[in-house]
């Protein structure tokens, strides 16, 4: 049977973490450590205990800012910036749903638009995150209409165009993804 | 003349538009030729990597064999799309398993990548390739007494791909400098502004992008410049609501290193889009251009 350590060990660059010697040189550089229910050194732990349900149900990988400083500092090579990409992944494809951050649907509707436009559309993202939040926008009505001057001001500098667009191998974009999912499944 | 596959980034047409207009002006000034990757897709950044790793690879992938058809390296302008594309050409390389299978997912478009592509950050061309010193020698407009904070945020320099240090940086340093302005000590260079973050957990990040402002501040620059799209958007475009949610008073342009560039090699300021910078870059603008006008007016005294 596979392990949760097993399935975290085979993603792209969650092969070191039993190289992890526990020293917190990761939570001690995270610039957000404060706001995970789990920092980085404790979800390694975590991990390695087996405690997946736990682990993919925090809502810890979604506070990850992505600015490696816990990997350019790790003196073990472990990457726990790729770990969380990992576990996020994980928490993911399982289905497991994550309370107290909208990041998820945030990363929903980017990727909604790339495999649409084979291209970031801001604009449609923008809605569409929207739009995935809606009923925390109406119980915030003053924060939610503050956020139009921002909106508008990118717009004024012709920095949020509204129409988007399109790749003309877009078709194929999404036919090499069918595919790779299909190669992947079958492996 | 350099030739480079360039790969401008989703944003260099929206939220960047200034880092891609600006990147394509002082090309042919430095005497290379940037060549478009033809129907690029977005790279997948950290959202889609984040919602499933692997897939994302073989996004990313599209791109790199795309790329090797020519057989020049790949440049990018943006940081986000260079930590991807060189992450994913080098899980790639690392494993032949993960190769196999994304050559037979590419093979559905007739495409095929093996592997002989080098991803490379435009700063990195801009410093190794080009060389400061090469710039120097082309500046039309030197920025003498300008006081630069160089932000490099995250992606360009960590995790490491040995282009420069990971905490205490020093080339976009000696970019600045190379234009005869002032590159200031600037201790939050290297630290994240938010990120994308700031969309999904403003609350949240914040203050990350306030410190940075802070510490630029502090040393008196007249201006921050970056090479990172998303980096520019957080500090420029949220700087009035980081004033309001912290009752603070910033007002500090942030330019792209290239328009920074653009201008002190006598580059229009329209050209290079700084039009598209929120806080208005005018103060910076005015120093340069008084002081070309001092400088042709008072010719003696600047030879002294």
């Amino acid at each position: 049977m596979t392990t949760f350590l097993d399935e975290v060990k085979a993603t792209p660059g969650g092969e070191h973490i039993l190289a992890c010697i526990q020293c917190g040189t990761c939570t001690g550089s995270c610039p957000m450590a404060s706001q995970m229910e789990y920092p980085p050194r404790k979800i390694i732990a975590m991990i390695r205990a087996g405690k997946r349900d736990e682990v993919l149900s925090s809502n810890s990988m979604w506070f990850c800012l992505s600015c490696y400083m816990c990997t350019a500092r790790c003196p073990r090579g472990v990457k726990p910036t790729e770990i969380a990409h990992a576990l996020e992944s994980l928490a993911n494809q399982q289905g497991f749903r994550i309370g107290g951050t909208s990041t998820p649907s945030f990363y929903r509707s980017f990727v909604s638009s790339i495999r649409s436009n084979g291209r970031v559309h801001e604009f449609g993202v923008m809605v569409k995150f929207y739009l995935s939040i809606l009923p925390e926008l109406i119980l915030h009505p003053v924060a939610t209409i503050r956020m139009a001057p921002l909106g508008l001001r990118l717009f004024n500098h012709k920095r949020l165009p509204l129409k988007a667009t399109k790749i003309k191998g877009r078709q194929d974009l999404s036919r090499i993804i069918q595919r790779f999912r299909e190669v992947r499944s079958s492996s | 003349m350099r030739y480079y596959s360039y790969f401008p980034g989703c944003s260099a047409e929206s939220t960047g538009l200034g880092l891609g207009l600006s990147t394509e002006a002082i090309a042919a000034p430095l005497d290379i030729e940037l060549v478009e990757l033809e129907d690029w897709n977005c790279c997948g950044s950290t959202p889609y990597g984040s919602l499933d790793d692997e897939e994302s690879i073989v996004v990313a992938a599209r791109n790199l064999a795309l790329a090797e058809k020519s057989g020049f390296d790949l440049v990018t302008p943006c940081s986000s799309c260079y930590v991807t594309l060189a992450g994913a050409n080098r899980h790639l390389q690392e494993r032949p398993k993960l190769m196999t299978q994304v050559n037979e997912a590419l093979a559905v478009a007739g495409l095929e990548y093996k592997g002989s592509i080098r991803v490379r950050h435009l700063v990195d061309v801009l410093y190794n390739d080009v060389t400061p010193e090469f710039i120097a020698g082309e500046v039309k407009n030197r920025l003498d007494g300008l006081k630069v904070a160089p932000y490099y945020g995250c992606q360009l320099v960590r995790p490491r791909y040995g282009l420069d240090d990971t905490e205490h940086p020093h080339t976009l340093d000696d970019l600045v400098e190379c234009l005869g302005a002032e590159a200031v000590n600037f201790p939050m260079k290297a630290r994240c502004c938010g990120g994308s973050l700031t969309i999904s957990e403003e609350k949240n990040v914040l203050e990350l992008t306030r410190k940075i402002l802070q510490s630029a501040a502090q040393n008196g620059s007249q201006c921050i410049v970056t090479p990172c799209p998303l980096c520019q958007t957080n500090l420029d475009a949220y700087q009035s609501r980081i004033n309001a949610r912290f009752r603070a008073d910033f007002k500090i342009p942030v330019l792209f290193i290239t328009q920074l560039i653009g201008l002190a090699l006598g580059l229009e300021a329209k050209s290079l889009g700084l039009d598209t910078n929120i806080v208005s870059p005018r103060e910076v603008l005015d120093y340069i251009y008084n002081r070309i006008n001092y400088v042709t007016t008072h010719p003696t005294e600047e030879r002294e």
